[in-house]
């Protein structure tokens, strides 16, 4: 009689792990073609999975193999025209033993391997090393998370957390000390005993019998210590203590000025929408708070950040100063890891770059942990670009300037920019 | 008509699936077939991709090539270029089937034939399995080697683990002694032998190794002793036993992937006759079945639609040909010995003489019981079959201008396509014979590889070198391969690669 199981329910991903080294072990590959993908990709597409491909040869098994030449014979069905002796010309091309047919099972047509990685996994790829710098000022904001930690043991806790070997331990001790006495007594008791078995003398005979009471009456004290006790009885101890958490916030200033076209502007969004799906990837309590500017700078909201269609003239300072008003306003430095990514063309109002520069300087630059600025042109750079060169040389730690010419240097821009440096700059 | 149809329509159902395959094991116990109890297990389509990337074992130690194997069926099924098989079976005791969940009531009947009964059979009656394999260990031992591959892993880091079974299964195909017998071992006993062997490995090695040059030159070279003695054809047993720097643990790494491919090396050898087999009891006992009306015609139809392409031989100059197939060949072959038996020609009786008229049910349990492909085509590939498949054999010289046609289906070529065929299933000819020859173990420690060509072929020179650093990975130190023919070498390859050429002999 045969069994019949039904196995449908069992899990079906068995080669989950298997995947993973896969992909663990080719991951070069993989990295390469997802950043290739990022620039081909259009803005809406870009949390999607993609298919990756990598080259057979680098992931062959090589195992031994006969090489062409030599004498082959083979056997082949389905013969038409053919009678012994006959003569065929050698196919061009084909070393071996496929002589006459089309499909050689040599597997030499293959070039690809090609295979289809999840949304997931695509995202890990792309932000893989990637970090904020100089995320170190760290927050004790007691009441919002808590870690249990081991602090040794106690005399009293919850069942659960009993200590068996402890509590053994303890319980063996106190049997041992409060006994010791008692079963010296009945060692020595024995030891008497022992020299008068076998008597005959009456004298000795009641003597024997004595003993042999006494060391039952001691034997039965020893019993009647209990094996276990309330007081041996030892629990883990686990207290409580607040985890340390990093505050960070994230300005995004994007210039929507007359003078950004409209593929500048796609470009701008790219990269923060770039910034903002890697921040909500990895640091998931960061902050973001978006400001557009032209003539004004306004703080709105992701939506209107990434799709309204509001424009004017260009003040790049306006976008400063409303930064610094809300860090003072919400994000005390002393608490909060401060970022700031700034996009623009590098168009600004004459006079402008200059305050940009004081602003920057004398005030949000020793506020910040870190400060970028991509600019987005194909032309020569105007006075927003030197005056921002020299805030470089003063916070060459804190600073960094890009300049991005088409969509394909975003994300390798964007991976220069927040390259996890091998040592934190502390 | 005798019976009533057990069913009419193409869902299948638990009790159904019970039912057909009650009515299947009374017919086979009818036609002799002995076999091992059956598991029956019904799987979905994702399962089913889970057990073909690897490789038909139910369970088996994590590694990345079978992540690979798996990406590469989940592309090709999903974008349509590959059906799943319709069945998975295992040797093993009891012989575990997967049925997947998609098939039509048709396709459980077929796939229970075939699978439970034919191949069944097959694992416990064929002497290649009986001698190679132990059914009722399998499993256990591939729990244990997960398990053990598990432990390494976290003891010693998966790419410590990983870099091991690489250069394990580049070599995989030299797991085997041909002329020993192999016993097999159960998950307890494996368990506490592993620990005893650890220590007394390492020790044993130690000693062969310990040997300390103290004569002087002339006399090492004229004593004429050679470290193995015999050359050896079980590249990874002479690792496993000998590899001078591997650490206990290695050891036991090589061993589980020599088991493994041992586990699977009558596989290899008796495709043709497995598929054969279990194809031509399929037809017979849904011809039984039908016979019987416990299935319809309509069921009939079905079956023999899919029937028809499972055995379906493109000829050569197809665009669809990749090479004979081996249900095609085996049931033809399994179906001609029958028709042999029963209405034997005088060709037969000239060509057969001890088997024309004979039962045919105990003259197919004979061949299916003592022969491997190799010698079951040598023996039994009738003219007919020749015929019927209109099968020619082509020799291919490199010396010479054109490719030769040396024998076609006629009175003076049955002979020959027939040991063409033959040896074309012959594993020595299709695999690079390369056997271990000596280790230098008062020098270098260097180890020295023979391959001796078949008609002249060389070795693929691209895949040898990379196969030889797996070699050097787990033997420690040089590795020299030496292509030889007439005892004379033709070509060598050296790890780590060699400038000046080799001009030793």
């Amino acid at each position: 009689m045969s069994y019949i199981v039904d196995r449908r329910l069992n899990s079906k991903n068995k080669s989950t792990v298997n995947r993973q080294r896969f992909l663990q072990r080719y991951r070069k590959h993989i990295k390469k073609a997802v950043s290739d993908a990022v620039d081909k990709r259009s803005i809406t597409d870009i949390e999607n999975g993609e298919k990756i491909s990598i080259p057979s040869k680098d992931i062959n098994e090589p195992v031994f193999s006969t090489g062409s030449g030599g004498v082959r014979s083979r056997v082949l069905p389905g013969n038409k025209e053919f009678v012994t002796g006959d003569q065929i010309k050698r196919p061009e091309g084909g070393g071996g033993g496929g002589a006459g047919s089309g499909a050689s099972d040599q597997g030499e047509g293959m070039d690809e391997f090609v295979f289809q990685i999840t949304q997931d996994e695509f995202l890990n790829f792309m932000f893989e090393d990637l970090a904020l710098p100089n995320l170190v000022k760290r927050h004790l904001a007691g009441d919002e998370e808590f870690k249990y930690h081991r602090a040794g043991f106690s005399e009293e806790g919850n069942p659960a957390q009993v200590n068996i070997v402890r509590s053994l331990k303890a319980a063996n001790a106190r049997r041992i000390a409060l006994t010791g006495k008692k079963r010296r007594q009945v060692k020595e008791l024995k030891e008497e005993a022992a020299k008068l078995s076998g008597t005959e003398d009456p004298i000795e005979k009641q003597y024997l019998a004595d003993l042999l009471e006494k060391i039952a009456s001691l034997e039965g004290k020893i019993k009647r210590i209990p094996w276990i006790d309330d007081f041996d009885l030892k629990y883990n101890l686990h207290v409580k203590q607040p985890v340390p958490k990093s505050r960070a916030v994230m300005f995004c200033l994007m210039d929507v000025s007359g003078s950004m076209d409209q593929a500048t502007k796609d470009i701008a969004k790219r990269f923060f929408l770039l910034l903002y799906l890697f921040l909500q990837r990895n640091y998931e309590h960061t902050e973001v708070v978006f400001i557009r500017h032209h003539t004004s700078a306004k703080e709105v909201n992701e939506e209107d950040f990434f799709y309204s269609r509001e424009t004017g003239g260009t003040i790049v300072s306006s976008a400063l100063k409303l930064m610094d008003e809300i860090i003072d306003e919400r994000f005390p430095p002393s608490q909060w890891n401060i970022y700031s990514a700034q996009a623009s063309d590098g168009d600004n109002w004459n006079d402008d770059s200059a305050v940009c520069y004081r602003l920057l300087v004398d005030n949000i630059m020793r506020k910040l942990q870190y400060f970028s600025y991509i600019e987005i042109t194909p032309r020569e750079h105007q006075a927003l670009w030197h005056a921002y060169e020299r805030v470089e040389a003063q916070f060459p730690q804190l600073f960094a300037m890009r300049q991005l010419i088409s969509a394909s240097d975003i994300y390798p821009v964007f991976r220069e920019l927040f390259q996890k440096k091998a040592t934190a700059a502390a | 008509m005798t019976n009533k149809p057990i069913s009419t329509s193409s869902e299948w159902n638990f009790e159904l699936v019970q039912e057909y395959d009650r009515v299947i094991a009374e017919i086979a116990k009818e036609y002799r077939l002995d076999t091992y109890r059956n598991q029956i297990e019904i799987i979905s389509s994702e399962q089913m991709m889970d057990a073909y990337a690897s490789i038909g074992m139910p369970i088996g130690y994590h590694h990345w090539s079978y992540g690979k194997q798996f990406l590469q069926i989940e592309q090709s099924y999903k974008r349509g270029q590959m059906g799943l098989a319709y069945e998975i079976v295992i040797n093993s005791d009891p012989c575990i089937a997967y049925l997947m969940e998609e098939n039509t009531m048709m396709m459980q009947v077929l796939v229970i034939a075939h699978a439970c009964y034919g191949h069944n059979s097959f694992f416990k009656g064929n002497y290649l399995f009986r001698a190679w394999t132990d059914a009722s260990s399998i499993i256990d031992y591939l729990v244990f080697a997960r398990a053990y591959v598990t432990k390494c892993e976290e003891k010693y880091g998966v790419e410590a683990v990983e870099a091991i079974l690489d250069s394990c299964h580049s070599i995989m195909n030299y797991g085997v002694d041909r002329y020993k017998r192999p016993y097999p071992l159960s998950v307890e006993e494996e368990q506490e032998r592993q620990r005893e062997r650890e220590e007394y490995l390492q020790r044993q090695v130690n000693d062969l190794w310990r040997t300390i040059p103290t004569e002087d030159k002339q006399k090492k070279e004229d004593d004429g002793f050679r470290f193995p003695q015999e050359p050896q054809e079980n590249l990874l047993y002479f690792i496993e036993k000998n590899a001078p720097l591997l650490e206990p643990w290695q050891r036991e790494l090589v061993r589980i992937v020599r088991k493994i491919a041992q586990y699977f090396y009558p596989q290899k050898q008796t495709q043709v006759m497995n598929e054969g087999w279990a194809t031509f009891w399929h037809y017979t006992i849904m011809n039984t079945l039908y016979d019987r009306g416990y299935i319809t015609e309509g069921f009939m139809l079905e079956f023999l639609q899919s029937h028809s392409s499972v055995i379906l031989q493109p000829p050569y100059d197809s665009q669809f040909f990749s090479g004979i197939n081996p249900y095609t060949l085996g049931f033809a072959m399994m179906t001609d010995i029958r028709r042999i038996c029963e209405k034997p020609t005088e060709e037969d009786k000239r060509w057969f003489p001890d088997i024309a008229g004979s039962d045919w049910i105990t003259t197919l349990d004979f061949a299916m019981r003592n022969f491997k492909d190799e010698s079951f085509i040598l023996q039994y590939l009738s003219p007919k079959v020749i015929r019927d498949l209109k099968l020619f054999t082509i020799v291919d010289d490199d010396r010479k201008k054109n490719i030769e046609v040396t024998s076609i289906h006629d009175d003076s070529g049955y002979q020959k396509v027939r040991e063409a065929l033959s040896a074309q299933y012959n594993l020595g000819n299709r695999e690079p014979n390369i056997q271990v020859y000596s280790v230098d173990i008062r020098g270098d420690r260097s180890l020295t590889l023979h391959h001796s060509q078949f008609n002249r072929q060389p070795l693929e020179p691209e895949s040898s070198t990379e196969v030889l650093k797996h070699i050097h990975r787990l033997w420690g130190f040089d590795v020299h391969l030496h292509s030889l023919c007439d005892d004379e070498i033709k070509e060598s390859f050296h790890c780590p690669p060699k400038e000046k050429p080799k001009a030793k002999k």
